[in-house]
C-alpha cells in the first residue's frame, strides 16, 4: 500500500510545555483518518509541523516516501486548519486564483470547486462579506483545486451553526466517497465516527492508539436484553463464563463479552433455558465510549 | 520568478489602499515636472525656477533623483503593510500551507521590492530626460549622459530602504508599529551619532561611524543637490563661504548599502524560519 505521510518519533516544545510528544504514525493512501484527542492535546501542532507552518523540536516526518521537500509535497495537499485564512479584500474568485498560482494547478477547477461547496453565485463576492460557514466551505474549495492526494481538515465544523455543520459533514462524506484520503482532526467524536475507518488518538502530545477503529479496544462488544424473568435472566449470565461484567439499568440488561459469541447462538442458549428475550441487540462501544476508556485509563 | 512576481502582484493589485498609493506615488513622481511651472513674476523680481539651472544636463540626474528619494515613504507604506498583513490577516500561513516555500515568500516580496525601484528609476531617467531635453542649456549627447551614476545610486537606494521596511514589517507584524519604528530608528541614528560625538569619541569619528548605519547609507548614496547649484554658489561665494562639496557616490558607499540591503533580507528570512505560526 502507498504510504502518503510517516511520522517518526516527532516531538515539540514550547519552553517547558511538550505539545507532542515522541508521536509516530503512518498515514496510507485511500484511508480516511482521524486525530482524535481532548482540546489541548497536541493535534493542531502535529497537523502545524507537517504542513510545515511550526517548526519541530526533534523527530522527522517525510511526505510521499520522502521523495520530495515539504513544501513540493504541499502542493499535492489540500489543507485547512482552525480559521479560514483568505485576503479578506479580495473576492473568492481572486482568493482562488492566488492558490492556482501558489499551487501552480491550472486556474480551470475553480468553477467546478465552488459549485462542490455552493458558493458559485457568491463568487464574486468579497471574502470579508462571507459567513463563517460559507469562509469554511470556501476553505474547503481552495483545499480541493489541486485534487489533492491527502485532504487535512482541522476541526472543520468547529464555530458553525447546525446548517454549517451539516453542509460541511455532506461536503467531506462526498469526497471520502470519491476515494481521496482524508485526515480529520477534530475533538467532535460522532463526526470522526461517522467517516473514519482508521484513528490516532492523542493526550497530553502522546500516542494512545493508532489503527483501525474496530480494533481499538480489545472488546468483544456487549448484548443489551430485556425479557420478562430479569432475575433469572442475570443468574444465568453471571454463572456463565463468557460474560464479563453484567449491569442493570432501567429493566434493560447490558452483558459484557468476554469471549466472541453472535447473537444466535446467545438466543438459542436462552430459550433452551426457558428464557425467551423480547428486546436482544449486541453492540459494539460506540466511538466515544471507546475513547473515554482509552484516555481514562492509561 | 515571474510566478512569485504574479503572486505578489495579485495580492496587492486588488487591494485598494495599496492600489491608490501606489498610484499616487507615480503620479508624484511625473509632478516634479510641475517644478518648473514655478514662477514669480512680481514686477522687477522675475523668477523662473526652471531658468536657474537645475534642469541642466548632468545636474538634473542629481537634482530630480534626490527630489523623487522622498516620495519614497509612499511605497515604504505599502511594503510594510503588504508584509504585516500577511501576518494579521494569518495569510502567511495558508500560503505555506498552499506549498509556498519559506525562501519563496521572502523571494517573492524581495521581487516585488526590486520591481518597485526597477520601475521608479525607469520612470525618474524619463521624466529627467524630458526636462532636461525641455529646459536644459546644454543639450550634447556626452553631457547628458554623464553622471548617470546618480540613478543607479537611486536604484540601490530605493532597494535598501524597501528591504528595511520589509524586514520591519516581518520583525513588528503590525503595519502602524512597523512605521513608527522605521520613524523611532531614523531618530535613534542620530542619537546614537549625538552620544558618540558628545561623550565618546570626537565628532570626526562619530560622522564615520554614522556613515556604517543603515538609514545614514542610504541617504549617503545621493547627497543633497542644492549646494551645487550656480546660485547658491555664487551667494556662497558672496559671504566668503567656500562650498567646495564632493557630490559623488563611492564604491565603499555602495557597499555599506548593499550589506544593509542583504543583512535585512536575510534576517527576515531567518525571522520567518524560526518563527512558528
Amino acid at each position: 500500500m502507498e504510504t502518503i505521510l510517516t511520522v517518526n518519533h516527532l516531538t515539540k516544545k514550547f519552553g517547558y510545555l511538550t505539545a507532542v510528544n515522541d508521536l509516530s504514525f503512518t498515514i496510507e493512501k485511500g484511508n480516511v483518518y482521524g486525530i482524535l484527542g481532548p482540546n489541548g492535546s497536541g493535534k493542531s501542532t502535529t497537523l502545524g509541523i507537517i504542513l510545515n507552518v511550526v517548526n519541530r523540536t526533534s523527530g522527522d516526518f517525510s511526505w510521499f516516501e520522502g521523495n520530495t521537500s515539504t513544501h513540493e509535497a504541499l502542493k499535492k495537499v489540500g489543507a485547512i486548519i482552525e480559521r479560514p485564512n483568505f485576503y479578506p479584500y479580495m473576492t473568492a474568485i481572486q482568493n482562488l486564483q492566488l492558490v492556482c498560482k501558489i499551487k501552480e494547478v491550472p486556474e480551470t477547477k475553480i468553477q467546478e470547486k465552488l459549485e462542490l461547496v455552493g458558493l458559485w453565485e457568491r463568487k464574486d463576492s468579497k471574502f470579508k462579506t462571507y459567513s463563517l460557514g460559507m469562509k469554511q466551505r470556501l476553505a474547503i474549495a481552495s483545499a480541493l483545486l489541486n485534487d489533492p492526494e491527502i485532504l487535512i481538515l482541522d476541526e472543520p465544523t468547529n464555530g458553525l451553526d447546525p446548517q454549517g455543520i451539516h453542509q460541511i459533514r455532506e461536503i467531506i462524506k462526498t469526497i471520502a466517497g470519491q476515494g481521496t484520503t482524508i485526515l480529520l482532526a477534530s475533538h467532535l467524536l460522532d463526526e470522526v465516527e461517522k467517516v473514519c475507518s482508521h484513528v490516532v488518538i492523542l493526550r497530553k502530545g502522546e500516542n494512545l492508539y493508532s489503527g483501525p477503529v474496530d480494533s481499538m479496544l480489545a472488546s468483544h462488544g456487549f448484548f443489551e436484553l430485556r425479557c420478562g424473568q430479569m432475575d433469572q435472566l442475570q443468574n444465568l449470565l453471571e454463572k456463565n463464563a463468557s460474560f464479563g461484567k453484567i449491569e442493570n439499568f432501567n429493566g434493560t440488561l447490558t452483558a459484557y463479552l468476554k469471549e466472541e459469541m453472535d447473537a444466535e447462538s446467545l438466543n438459542k442458549m436462552l430459550f433452551e433455558k426457558g428464557i425467551v428475550l423480547s428486546h436482544l441487540v449486541k453492540r459494539k462501544e460506540s466511538l466515544e465510549e471507546q475513547f473515554l476508556t482509552l484516555t481514562k485509563n492509561n | 520568478m515571474l510566478r512569485l512576481l504574479q503572486i505578489e502582484f495579485i495580492k496587492l493589485w486588488n487591494n485598494r489602499a495599496s492600489k491608490v498609493l501606489i498610484i499616487s506615488y507615480f503620479v508624484l513622481l511625473t509632478s516634479i515636472a510641475l517644478i518648473a511651472a514655478i514662477k514669480f513674476d512680481i514686477g522687477p523680481v522675475q523668477f523662473h525656477l526652471a531658468d536657474q539651472g537645475i534642469f541642466n544636463f548632468p545636474y538634473i540626474w542629481h537634482f530630480n533623483t534626490f527630489v523623487t528619494a522622498l516620495f519614497k515613504l509612499f511605497l515604504a507604506i505599502v511594503i510594510v503593510s503588504m508584509m504585516s498583513n500577511e501576518y494579521s490577516n494569518k495569510t502567511i500561513k495558508q500560503n505555506l500551507i498552499d506549498g509556498l516555500s519559506k525562501k519563496e515568500f521572502i523571494l517573492s516580496k524581495l521581487l516585488t521590492v526590486i520591481s518597485f525601484a526597477l520601475i521608479s528609476t525607469v520612470f525618474v531617467f524619463v521624466v529627467s530626460m524630458i526636462l532636461g531635453l525641455a529646459y536644459s542649456d546644454y543639450n550634447e549627447m556626452s553631457i547628458i549622459f554623464s553622471d548617470l551614476d546618480f540613478l543607479f545610486a537611486f536604484f540601490v537606494k530605493l532597494v535598501a530602504f524597501f528591504s528595511f521596511c520589509l524586514f520591519l514589517g516581518i520583525l513588528v507584524k503590525r503595519s502602524a508599529f512597523a512605521l513608527g519604528f522605521l520613524i523611532l530608528w531614523s531618530i535613534l541614528e542620530q542619537v546614537v551619532f549625538g552620544l558618540l560625538g558628545w561623550k565618546v569619541v570626537s565628532w570626526d569619528t562619530a560622522k564615520h561611524i554614522k556613515n556604517f548605519f543603515p538609514l545614514q547609507s542610504m541617504s549617503n548614496l545621493i547627497k543633497e543637490p542644492f549646494t551645487r547649484l550656480s546660485a547658491v554658489q555664487n551667494i556662497g561665494q558672496q559671504i566668503g563661504e567656500d562650498m567646495k562639496f564632493d557630490y559623488h557616490t563611492y564604491w565603499y558607499e555602495f557597499l555599506i548599502a548593499f550589506v544593509w540591503t542583504a543583512i535585512f533580507i536575510y534576517l527576515s528570512y531567518v525571522l520567518l524560519k524560526k518563527r512558528d505560526l
